[in-house]
């Protein structure tokens, strides 16, 4: 290529120039990096710097969700027609799921949750980058895609887009933008959501499309969660295989673990996320379902009991089904509301998973737990991290303490012996 | 200024806003987060207050030549007690559903930390006069915080405003509700009133920038 040669890169150099010092350069740097790695180097010191800045993190993280909002298109379409039709007899993936009708459906329906979220949160990201004069940071770009796969699938867009104000502004902003926040903002729009509109965030009624605007009429349809059924003591039809790859109802984007794994798999060997987190969250979960099990195992609790249902269910199918996969994967790991620590990462890992089924099974009047939990263990980790480092200092401590320090004149000199305890 | 000197008027205006006890020194906080859902209980709980502080430091400050100061505080308690008890008997005797709304909050006004604050920090070493205009101005301050969340929470999360409905019948859906618009739960639940709390002392920050701490 020509060094005189205008292409799209150096137009936007020149442009970046023209804007420097303007009002509007955050928001025209936040594209321009979008596409391009700067093209500036550091003057002073010696740093050592790498191309997998934070937005390429995120990039790495929405490219783990492209499969996962990509199954929930059809899964959308696939759980609205089966709920009016009937769920087909001998079930074919390509007969009955991966369908122009169903995707087209679940476009329809998903698409503008989509857009109204990246929208509405990075027009806020926008304008409080241009009055505080910062770059526009990029912590949205992640939140944007979480949000849209959190919620269920008819809420409305006005209460998305009053939510992500909420969740922006009070959750992130607040605190001082992406970096600083203490509490996960995809969750704390999550939580807004819940507790402002419950009506539209749990029930029977509202993981189908089409379900809330029927009730009361002829064609009402219902659209249970699995752990809805179960926290009534009910029993459900679908099958291991449907729950592994997410054929159930649900929020948009949290039924198939299957996908979710494979997003974790390569989240974890892209090196984005914590593997300790999702390991540790996976046995705190198992533990906790064992727990129930052994309870129900050992006659505690009578078959009547309204947490009958849960606590007998299999301790390993906690993971399949609700959110606690998609819990684990993409938020419990979120870099900047997790412990730092790698044992503190652990201790927290372990703690979202033990306290998600144990809401889960407490909480009756609404059978989902993880987004509490991932929220109180937010609020969690800088203790868990502080005590983490803490204990480290002290082991030192002690281990200086019995050493044996040699002077360094002595003719042992070369083969320093410290004796640790 | 005929009626105030301007000293005098400063400890009425003063507690409004740049000295607020409420979002400046961020006291009396309790009973701002528990009985702001609703916009009477709020403009109640501030009448209270205003009675109960206006009149306490006058009290106060006739006696503050006459107090041990090892016992102080009981004294104090005492007056801000039986001025509370006054308060309660006379909502339950003229309000009756409205003191079982505000419930143990208006026995509650004795700890507002508000009330012994003004007793020990001004009332103990000012006259009538000035100690009345003191505890009138802070109970003010604390009284518009109050009706300002109320405001908010009320309107936002029931869509009334004193029991009125503004937006429209929720259940037949008419006014705004026929857009499809809802109440906002959240606001009815006492961490909203933290929230709402916490952006008006952002918004006051933002606009007096003097009372930004250092740090």
């Amino acid at each position: 290529m020509s060094d005189k040669r205008l292409t799209f890169k150096k137009r936007l150099h020149i442009l970046k120039h023209h804007y420097r010092g303007k009002k509007m350069a955050p928001a025209f740097n936040a594209f321009h990096t979008f596409l391009f790695a700067p093209n500036e180097t550091t003057h002073s010191g010696s740093h050592v710097r790498v191309a997998d800045d934070l937005k390429r993190a995120m990039n790495t993280v929405i490219m783990a969700l492209i499969p996962v909002l990509l199954f929930s298109f059809f899964n959308t379409g696939y759980q609205h027609y089966s709920a009016i039709n009937g769920f087909p007899q001998a079930f074919s993936i390509w007969d009955h799921f991966l369908t122009w009708e169903n995707f087209w459906l679940g476009f329809k329906l998903v698409m503008p949750l989509v857009v109204v979220s990246y929208g509405v949160g990075l027009l806020i990201e926008f304008i409080f980058a241009v009055i505080k004069g910062h770059e526009v940071e990029e912590g949205y770009l992640v939140t944007g895609m979480l949000v849209p796969l959190i919620v269920p699938v008819d809420t409305p867009l006005w209460m998305l887009a009053v939510a992500v104000v909420f969740g922006v502004v009070i959750g992130k902003e607040v605190f001082g933008g992406t970096g600083m926040n203490i509490l996960n903002p995809a969750l704390t729009i999550r939580a807004f959501l819940f507790f402002a509109y419950p009506t539209w965030m749990s029930g029977d009624k509202v993981w189908v499309h089409g379900a809330v605007e029927r009730t009361g009429t002829p064609d009402a349809i219902s659209g249970e969660t699995i752990l809805g059924y179960l926290a009534q003591n009910g029993s459900y039809e679908y099958s291991l295989s449907d729950m592994f790859f997410g054929f159930i109802p649900g929020s948009v984007g949290e039924t198939s673990t299957f996908l979710i794994l494979l997003g974790g798999l390569f989240l974890i060997f892209s090196k984005i996320a914590s593997w300790r987190i999702m390991v540790s969250a996976v046995i705190g979960s198992l533990v906790m379902g064992l727990i129930f099990n052994g309870v129900v195992d050992a006659g505690w609790i009578s078959t009547g009991s309204k947490f009958y249902g849960l606590m007998s269910f299999e301790f390993w199918q906690h993971l399949l089904v609700g959110g606690l996969a998609f819990g684990i994967v993409y938020m419990a790991t979120d870099p900047v509301t997790g412990a730092q620590t790698n044992r503190g990462k652990w201790i927290y890992g372990f703690l979202i998973g033990f306290i998600s089924v144990m809401i889960r099974v407490f909480n009756p009047a609404y059978p989902e737990g993880v987004f509490l939990a991932i929220l109180l263990m937010n609020v969690f980790a800088p203790t868990i991290d502080h005590y983490v480092v803490r204990g480290n200092v002290r082991r030192r401590m002690k281990r200086l303490k019995h050493a044996t320090i040699l002077p360094k004149d002595t003719e042992q000199a070369e083969v320093p012996k410290v004796e640790t305890v | 200024m005929a009626l105030l000197s301007k000293k005098d008027a400063n400890l009425i205006l003063d507690p409004l806003a740049d000295n607020n006890p409420i979002t400046i020194q961020v006291l009396g906080i309790c009973s701002a987060l528990a009985i702001t859902a609703e916009l009477q209980a709020s403009l109640v709980m501030a009448l209270s207050v205003i009675f109960v502080l206006g009149v306490g430091n006058v009290v106060i400050s006739l006696m503050r030549n006459i107090i041990p100061s090892k016992i102080r505080i009981i004294v104090q308690l005492i007056v801000v007690a039986t001025l509370v008890i006054i308060v309660d008997q006379v909502l339950k005797a003229y309000a009756y559903t409205l003191s079982k709304t505000l419930a143990v909050f208006v026995g509650l006004i004795i700890t507002n930390c508000i009330i012994m604050g003004r007793f020990e920090a001004f009332a103990l070493g000012n006259g009538p006069w000035k100690s009345f205009l003191d505890g009138i101005g802070n109970a003010l301050g604390y009284g518009v915080i109050l009706i300002i969340v109320g405001f908010f929470r009320e309107l936002l999360g029931s869509g009334t405003l004193f029991g009125i409905p503004v937006l429209g019948n929720p259940i037949e859906k008419t006014g705004l509700y026929a857009t499809g618009y809802e109440n906002n739960g959240f606001m009815i639940i006492p961490p909203a009133a933290l929230i709402v709390v916490g952006i008006v002392i952002w918004v006051q920050r933002s606009k007096n920038r003097a009372l930004i701490e250092e740090n």
